[in-house]
């Protein structure tokens, strides 16, 4: 088993940064990613596709090109095409890499697995054809796939982002129908003052909004009582738009209403997490540095709370300013000298989100959604069946996995968690923190029993 | 008083009993803990076993069968009253060996144990060959198995499931989030709960598996119970691969193979470790080469509650009549007994089974 | 011929055969399986174990495990695989059914 002074999961800009950072100061870097190139969602195969469709896809995404060129450092082994699926205390990584067992050591580690969707469990939302809207981008990013016929369904600034795109390739949506009402824009007024400072982002979202009004897509904001309609594939989306009900034909359907912290990989090793209010979703608490509550285990980019791309390349060079420190390899006022314009900058980075984060809420109807929803895509529960277990005494997520397989099936709760949270703490009347989340254990992606044979181990015995 | 019973532990066993109980128009009350609770009761692996019990106490041989005799009708009843069916599947289990030596060795054990139970031990032995037309995915290193036909296994969440329910359908008060801390007996049982609850209460069975080890000594028993890792595996949803369930694979009812388990002297670290999983992945391989291209889906370590000699304990507490133990590591087998045979001896009715040998006297220092 | 599909296509890659439950089909080299199939006009990708309610891929980053088919007698995410040569894709269906229609 090769050892590190750090391994890192996840070459996105969070890993990337963090890698180079500790590299250039001295300490050797293992990075493990799943994608077979480097960049992570949001800089999906950008070496490859910059060239070929940088104008549709724009500056933000090509710039991502400085940071896959980081990884090319002697000090760096990146390991693309790694899909870890245990990380135990030592730190001991086992990930499967062209169908073969690896496992690979560091005294520390750093979780760069960025976001995910929040689920989005409206009715019809298990149909061939609906995607989530980051899916959406994927398809054209990495693969130069267009959807002919979508319909956008959601909020927030991805939706836009991937609107403008569309319209730019010369396929526009068929329709935004939108979840944001007035009255959340009025809401998000009282934190305009953060959004000035980070007002790059708001130029660029106003000038996105121009774009998608020019091609004349039309919109529907504040739209609810929204299902997606469709026998073996989406067909249409229904919904209700300033009390008139609307059916719009379609083929795909996008969904959006914001990113969470893909969280899989912290929990199992045991870091604690909090629900973060503003933001509708569990955070891990950390120290300044990106540092958890398990020592030697560090968390940067959106996996810490969701920051954007370019925060999560500055919390990344933090957390290895800290790593380096703690190695050896840096005293403590020289961490914090090269720490201070980082911060700064840091901080910049976040001012709009709190005017974002009040802008464009997470969806009511997703959030509490139907009886009939199914809510776990897996398993095939629904919101019914988990409500019906909160009055057979399911105080939280793991007895009610127990009862209804919610969050039993391959994707490990990742699409299901937030809103079996939700709806527990709702039908309990008790908070999100006290509601708790599943237990994540290894596999944190399903892995042949045949790999995991060749792997060492000790003769069980079968006394029961 | 509030409450004729009250059961610390809303696990399978402490259901069970409750449900007993409330069949016979006991009022009962549970206090149970909350969703981070060591759990073996959704940590296990479902057997409704028989062989390899009680080979040294043919008592607990005889204890398993009757309550695997008695199950079916038990997970029917449920089925019934609460409109969720309890899988129960029993056509018997496999003990699969890899070498003839241990497979001799077994079968001359089973045979002792079938003469002491006056020959009701129904099993045979399979040769590689015999066995490859059960079980046609079975792979060469198998030489052998001991296939008893009182075997079987259950879907043990949903009987979990269908107890919850049908406990609270019948009236029984469940108080979920409960941490018992204190049990003391002025007149009544009075039992007090780290958020301030208190029940009063004319009997006690404290059937709170793990978390008896600590409360036991309030009601003067030794409770000598710990824990005992066991790590599980589970698949992908697969066509029907395997028919029987044995101790090393079961074919889940909604599809996935469960493969089990470890044991492990690790206190309450209830984690799963790489080497073990990859043990257990070994193992049924070698039963079941097909499942080597099966993905993992799921593990989980889950807590093994143990007596000194496995065995289940049922004692009346000496010096506080009316409080009872209640503790097993085969919550799911014994279910059915629990719920059915066990009410008659907490009553003490005529019809009250011998549980003297499961006292827990038999482990007093001599 | 290819089937009508929702999406169009950007790139130009040289095609290799692939096959899909038996069937021959051309697919680009190198490219994301899920969104080739997609592509290519393949929506419905399995049927589920639970209910054999049809699915495609949904978040085509690997974490939904809605895309998954057999390849070589695994189960895998498309949207995890890159097109080469000769690939064997299988729709799976529902457990107890013999006959879905995908």
């Amino acid at each position: 088993m090769s050892t590190h002074d750090l391994i890192v999961i996840g070459a996105g800009p969070a890993g990337m940064a963090t890698a180079s950072k500790a590299a250039d100061l001295g300490l050797t870097v293992a990075v493990l990613d799943e994608q077979p190139r480097a960049g992570g969602q949001v800089y999906r195969d950008v070496d490859r596709v910059a060239a070929l469709r940088g104008d549709i896809l724009g500056a933000d995404y090509t710039q991502g090109a400085t940071l896959t060129a980081g990884l090319h450092h002697q000090a760096i082994e990146h390991v693309p095409g790694a899909t870890v699926w245990a990380i135990e205390d030592g730190f001991r990584v086992s990930y499967t890499r062209a169908g073969r067992g690896a496992q690979i050591a560091a005294d520390r580690i750093l979780l760069a697995t960025g976001a995910l969707e929040r689920p989005m469990p409206l009715p019809g939302w298990t149909l061939p054809g609906v995607m989530t809207a980051g899916a959406g981008q994927i398809l054209l990013k990495q693969s130069g796939v267009l959807a002919k016929s979508a319909a956008l369904v959601g909020c927030g600034p991805l939706l836009y982002l991937i609107a403008a795109q569309m319209v730019r390739a010369g396929t526009p949506p068929v329709a935004m129908i939108e979840t944001q009402t007035r009255s959340d824009l009025i809401e998000a007024a009282r934190h305009v003052g953060g959004a000035l400072r980070g007002w790059p982002y708001m130029l660029k979202g106003l000038k996105m909004l121009a774009e998608i009004t020019r091609a004349k897509v039309p919109r529907y904001p504040g739209a609810t009582e929204i299902r997606i309609e469709g026998t073996d594939t989406a067909e249409a989306v229904s919904f209700v738009h300033r009390g008139r009900a609307h059916r719009i034909a379609c083929r795909t359907v996008f969904l959006h209403h914001g990113v969470v912290p893909n969280t899989q990989a912290a929990r199992s090793l045991g870091v604690s997490h909090r629900w973060h209010a503003g933001q509708s979703c569990f955070a891990p608490r950390l120290d300044v540095w990106g540092q958890s509550d398990v020592t030697g285990v560090f968390i940067a980019g959106d996996g810490a709370g969701i920051g954007g791309a370019k925060a999560a390349e500055l919390a990344g060079r933090l957390a290895a300013l800290k790593v380096a420190e703690e190695s050896g390899r840096l005293s403590t006022d020289e961490r914090d000298r090269q720490a201070a314009p980082l911060r700064s900058a840091h901080a910049r980075e976040l001012a709009a989100r709190p005017f974002l984060d009040r802008a464009y809420p997470p969806f009511a109807g997703a959030l509490a959604p139907e009886d009939a929803t199914v809510i776990c895509r897996c398993e095939e529960v629904t919101a019914g069946d988990i409500r019906g277990h909160a009055r057979l005494g399911c105080l939280g997520p793991n007895q009610a996995k127990a009862f209804s397989r919610a969050g039993m099936g391959p994707c490990q709760g990742r699409y299901c968690g937030l809103t079996v949270t939700s709806l527990l703490a709702a039908a309990n009347g008790t908070s999100h923190d006290e509601t708790g989340y599943y237990r994540i254990r290894p596999p944190l992606k399903p892995v042949t029993l045949g790999e995991l044979a060749t792997l060492e181990h000790s003769a069980p015995d079968t006394a029961e | 008083m509030e409450t004729e019973y009250a059961i610390i532990g809303g696990g399978v066993v402490g259901l069970s009993v409750a449900w007993g109980l409330l069949k016979r128009g006991l009022t009962v009350t549970v206090l149970d803990g909350d969703d981070g609770s060591f759990r073996a009761s959704r940590g296990n692996f479902g057997l409704v076993w028989v062989q390899s019990k009680g080979m040294n106490q043919p008592r607990y041989a005889r204890w398993s069968q009757q309550s695997a005799a008695i199950w079916a009708e038990f997970a029917e009843e449920l089925g019934h009253n609460t409109g969720q069916p309890v899988p129960l599947e029993q056509k018997g289990g496999y003990d699969l060996h890899f070498s003839e030596a241990t497979l001799e060795a077994t079968v001359a054990k089973y045979n002792d144990l079938k003469t002491k139970l006056d020959g009701d031990y129904p099993f045979e032995v399979l040769g590689h060959n015999a066995l490859r037309k059960e079980e046609p995915q079975i792979g060469p290193k198998v030489v052998g198995a001991i296939l008893h036909h009182q075997d079987g296994h259950a879907n043990p969440l949903k009987l979990l499931k269908s107890l919850a329910a049908d406990v609270r359908r019948m009236g029984g008060r469940v108080l979920t989030g409960k941490t018992v801390t204190d049990v003391t007996k002025p007149d009544g049982f009075r039992l007090a709960c780290a958020d301030g609850t208190t029940v009063g209460a004319g009997k006690v069975v404290l059937s709170a598996g793990l978390g008896a080890a600590a409360l036991g000594p309030k009601l003067a028993f030794r409770a000598p119970v710990r824990p005992q890792r066991g790590q599980v595996l589970i698949t992908e949803k697969l066509p029907k691969l395997i028919n029987r369930p044995s101790l090393i694979a079961r074919q889940v009812d909604e599809g996935g193979i469960q493969i089990g388990a470890t044991n492990e002297e690790v206190g309450t670290d209830d984690r799963v470790t790489q080497p073990g999983l990859s043990g257990l992945a070994a193992e049924a391989i070698a039963a079941y080469p097909a499942l080597a291209r099966a993905q993992l889906v799921r593990s989980w370590g889950a807590l093994r509650v143990l007596s000194p000699d496995g065995l289940p304990i049922y004692q009346e507490s000496a010096e506080f009549p009316g409080a009872y133990l209640v503790t097993c590591h085969s919550g799911i087998t014994l279910a059915a007994a629990h719920a059915r045979l066990l009410p008659d001896w907490l009553e003490a009715t005529k019809a009250a089974p011998d549980l003297e040998v499961f006292s827990e006297t038999r482990f007093a220092v001599s | 011929m290819k089937p009508d599909s929702p999406f169009l296509d950007l790139e130009t890659a040289p095609r290799v055969a692939v096959s899909i439950d038996g069937a021959p089909l051309e697919l680009p080299e190198g490219a994301n399986l899920a969104a080739a199939l997609l592509a290519a006009g393949v929506t419905v990708f399995r049927h589920t174990p639970v209910s054999g309610a049809p699915r495609g891929p949904f978040c085509m980053m690997g974490a939904c495990f809605d895309c998954l088919v057999d390849i070589d007698g695994f189960t895998r995410q498309a949207c995890m695989i890159e097109v080469s040569q000769g690939l064997r894709i299988i729709r799976p269906r529902d457990l107890g059914a013999d006959d879905v229609d995908a």
